[in-house]
């Protein structure tokens, strides 16, 4: 992060609700900051504390303990309709009795910009959700990513210094979700307006986001950009929860240098660097599409396991190999069809399952 | 052959229903045109535009009418603010004495109203309340608020929160939240109630016979009258009033079509 004041800040900021007369904590515990113009998200599974954080950031919810920060400044105790900051909410939350013009004009006029402005702001930014034409329309009389649409709209025409997003693609099928993704991202280039977005769909957030948020519990697991936590997930539950990931438990056999060798079975050898005391038990990560599948011992400075093919599934740019080790746990390996789609190994087969060392890590 | 002749039942069936339940009112309206000449109005003896003419000619009735419209619009007004606040609050918060306040909501709604009327009656002469408009208009408020939070309350539980949160979001005040969000969505359930308050006022005999006093109200008038004959221009009134009542009804499904389209 650069020197410059984050657009929003949340410094140990906890919430806890009474319910059925026992204290719980939905979010135990969030320090972040984020950049101007980026485009963050808060990802995990429900009940992970993601929508309470972003609703305490809105203003919607008030931290038990804790600081919230825009731009610097303290608004923890600022009602939500004096921030600076607007949120599309995941069931839209459009007003029914209004147009699409209403609905679009409504923050402009609360905050008493004149009526000749309001009408110019109003249609431009009609024209960036690409909505000119239908001012006049119903929130019902529309599709759902036209609705989606106005929201976004009614949000950005306000121009404030951070848009908060609540799953709001959730409610759109999957082709019109993949092409919303492109637009948000568009739009978001275009206004250059920090986005904060909550998300249970990881494909979702590592498509769109800058840096993202795994939170898990109440707590963040970790926080780095999308690249990063695909390629080295800092915790178990990170790596499991993005993408498909091969959880191996093993002891370390030796250490040589600044790397171990772990053993699962007789023949198997994975390479990781970290664990430094021989004998202690750990668990490593492995990405299924970072395995070589082949019929023979591979050759050179490779992490090695031996197993036998449980399941073949071709699935068009891919096939994928569920492949049972001695100790009983089960890999996944993704083998792209690049040149021709014929399979490696058949169920059954022996096969020795390889990669480079860099791929596995000890968590 | 045999859904022919279910569908030709059907349809008998159907339009006995509405002869059935059209039928006081369209005696009402054609008595209204009787050129009766004894006191009572119970044989067809012309047609005649004289009730008409002469409508507002019986003092008493007419001062009673305007009565019952005062205390008509004033209770509909204090019952639909009341129960419109009160729904609110037990349809949308979680309050100590929730579940007892439903309750005296119920009870309100399945009292017998003579039983009401009459504990009514005890209550203003204990606290020494002169009765007259003052009491019919707090009884007839009393009765009808419960209709006003139950249809008010029906809509407020299927509101959206979200809605009144993005208002808020969006610079809205609370009170512009209420007035340009939370109002507009739960008004059918209001503008039913206010309807149902006024129709339940307007046509009050029992409560009101307890606790009116000196003051006549329409319907008490027209009790009163029936052993010396009723005249003719009650018909005519009630004419009047039906008629306003259907142009709401007709204007309500109207614009509620307009809504939907």
């Amino acid at each position: 992060m650069s020197e410059a004041i984050p657009a929003i800040e949340l410094d140990g900021v906890v919430k806890e609700y009474l319910s059925h007369g026992e204290t719980v904590q939905a979010v135990k515990g969030v320090s972040l900051a984020i950049g101007e113009g980026e485009f963050f998200s808060l990802l995990g599974p429900s009940g992970c504390g993601k929508t309470t954080t972003m609703r305490m950031v809105a203003g919607f919810e008030e931290p038990t303990k804790g600081v919230v920060r825009l731009h610097g400044q303290d608004v923890t105790d600022v009602p939500p309709n004096k921030r600076d900051v607007n949120m599309v909410f995941q069931s839209y939350a459009l007003f029914p009795h209004m147009s699409v013009w209403e609905n679009v004009a409504f923050g402009l006029r609360r905050r008493r910009v004149p009526d000749a402005e309001v009408k110019q702001r109003v249609g431009e930014i009609l024209e960036i959700v690409d909505l000119t034409g239908r001012e006049k329309r119903r929130p019902r009389e529309m599709s759902g990513g036209q609705q989606q649409r106005v929201a976004l709209a009614r949000a950005l025409v306000n121009r404030p210094r951070a848009l908060l997003l609540d799953e709001p693609l959730g409610a759109l099928d999957l082709k019109l979700r993949q092409a919303m993704q492109i637009e948000l991202k568009r739009i978001q280039r275009e206004v250059g307006i920090t986005f904060v977005y909550v998300t249970h769909d990881q494909s979702e957030a590592l498509t769109m986001s800058d840096r993202i948020a795994v939170m898990n519990d109440g707590l963040v697991e970790q926080l780095a950009t999308p690249r990063e936590i695909y390629e080295k997930p800092a915790s178990k539950f990170v790596a499991g929860f993005i993408g498909t990931s091969n959880l191996l438990t093993g002891t370390v056999a030796s250490v040589e240098g600044a790397g171990a060798v772990v053993r699962l079975g007789a023949e198997d050898r994975i390479l990781v660097s970290g664990p430094s005391t021989a004998g202690e038990t750990v668990d490593l990560t492995v990405r299924p599409e970072k395995i070589t599948i082949s019929t023979e011992q591979p050759e050179g400075d490779l992490s090695v396991v031996r197993g036998t093919v449980n399941e073949v599934v071709y699935l068009g740019t891919y096939n994928s190999y569920a492949v049972g080790l001695a100790d009983g746990a089960e890999i996944m390996v993704f083998q792209q069809n690049a040149n021709d789609s014929s399979v490696t190994a058949e169920r059954g087969d022996t096969v020795w399952l390889s990669w480079q060392p860099q791929h596995s890590y000890a968590l | 052959m045999r859904t022919r002749f279910g569908d030709r039942l059907l349809y008998l069936y159907t339009w006995l229903i509405i002869l059935w339940l059209a039928s006081p009112i369209a005696v009402m309206i054609m008595f209204g045109f009787n050129d009766k000449k004894s006191k009572s109005n119970t044989s067809w003896q012309g047609f005649t535009l004289k009730w008409y003419q002469q409508l507002f000619e019986i003092d008493g009735l007419t001062e009673a009418l305007i009565n019952s419209i005062v205390i008509a619009v004033a209770s509909t007004i204090l019952a639909t603010v009341l129960g419109t606040l009160l729904g609110l609050a037990v349809g949308r918060y979680r309050f100590r004495g929730k579940g007892f306040t439903n309750f005296l909501i119920f009870a309100a709604i399945s009292t017998p109203e003579l039983v009401m009327g009459a504990s009514l009656l005890s209550l203003f002469v204990s606290a020494n309340a002169p009765r007259g408009h003052l009491t019919i208009i707090v009884a007839h408020t009393l009765f009808s608020l419960a209709f006003v939070v139950v249809t008010v309350r029906a809509r407020v539980v299927v509101l959206d929160p979200s809605l009144e949160e993005a208002a808020r979001d969006l610079g809205a005040s609370t009170w512009d939240t209420f007035r340009l969000v939370t109002l507009p969505s739960i008004m059918p359930g209001v503008a039913a109630g206010a309807m149902l308050a006024f129709a339940l006022s307007i046509d009050d005999y029992v409560v009101t016979s307890f606790v009116n006093g000196s003051t006549q109200t329409f319907p008490l008038w027209i009790i009163g009258s029936v052993k010396v004959g009723i005249p003719a221009q009650v018909n005519v009134m009630g004419t009047l009033i039906f008629a306003l009542g259907a142009l709401v009804a007709i204007a309500n499904s109207v614009s509620a079509r307009r809504r939907a389209r």
